[in-house]
């Protein structure tokens, strides 16, 4: 873990959800909407296929953002606009930089993309300085 | 679309969550967590922790529950195949340990119509058993005019 500083660039983080993880993440969240498990559902109702659910992807964020403060003890606010959509078996990639530090707390800007594609975007991470 | 505006300001009845291990780690091994804290209440317990830490995140799955209830209430009246989740707002306090019971509490923050599409937002106030806030959060949604 670097230090977190105005400017600086936390730790990458890079996933490829494989082909069942949707079903595993409806389960462990309770979100069962078919677009997210059910492939002739999702293009029936004109998605490409499958979408990850969208808090899949900020809890992508999220792991980056607690491992650049050092734990989920570290993070205090999340705020995160959807944009787009993610789809199983292609990477996601989370980048952020420290936009500011005050009183003990680093403001960092986060986005997730995938294909080059912003997923998320605007995500605004309140991450306690630890130290 | 035409959005009803009265349901600005309705709240619903509060939900009780039991955190429990299994819970907490099915969910961490879904998101590919890889903190001990998430995974081995030994390494919880020796950080000090009654039992292993819910991850941040695992605020959708205590509250998803008490959302869900103005989501589906028809006074709000939000289509489902047009809706899209648009953005979240999670505020943390104190962790959430497995073992805590956590009461989530929702109303509906806003309901407008912009361009043709419907806006609700949501806001859950999660508790846990010592009256503590662990979450606050703000679901926003957009239902996409036909």
């Amino acid at each position: 873990m670097g230090t977190l500083e105005p400017g600086s660039e936390i730790e990458p983080l890079s996933v490829t959800p494989d082909r069942y993880l949707t079903v595993r993440y409806a389960g462990a969240s309770g979100d069962f909407n078919p677009i997210h498990i059910d492939e002739q559902f999702a293009q029936q109702v004109g998605l490409p296929g499958r979408i990850l659910h969208g808090l899949y992807s900020m809890a992508q964020v999220a792991r980056a953002v607690t491992a650049a403060g050092g734990g989920p003890q570290s993070l205090r606010r999340l705020s995160v606009q959807f944009r787009g959509m993610g789809i199983p078996e292609h990477e996601l990639t989370v980048t952020g930089t420290v936009r500011s530090v005050s009183d003990g707390v680093a403001i960092v800007e986060t986005v997730c993309t995938q294909d080059g594609k912003a997923i998320i975007r605007n995500a605004e991470a309140e991450v306690v300085v630890s130290g | 679309m035409a959005v009803n505006t009265a349901a600005i300001g309705k709240s619903y009845a509060p939900t009780t969550y039991a955190v429990g291990r299994e819970k907490v780690r099915e969910y961490a091994r879904a998101v590919g967590e890889t903190d001990p804290l998430h995974l081995d209440p030994e390494a919880a317990r020796a950080a000090g922790y009654g039992d292993v830490v819910a991850p941040p995140m695992f605020a959708v799955v205590y509250a998803m529950p008490a959302v869900a209830a103005g989501m589906f209430d028809p006074e709000v009246g939000i289509d489902f195949a047009r809706l899209v989740h648009a953005g979240q707002d999670f505020t943390w306090g104190p962790l959430v340990v497995a073992g805590d019971e956590i009461a989530t509490t929702v109303c509906v923050k806003d309901v407008s119509e912009r361009r043709g599409a419907g806006f609700f937002v949501f806001e859950s106030v999660s508790e846990n058993q010592r009256g503590e806030t662990v979450c606050t959060g703000v679901w926003s949604n957009i239902v996409r005019g036909a």
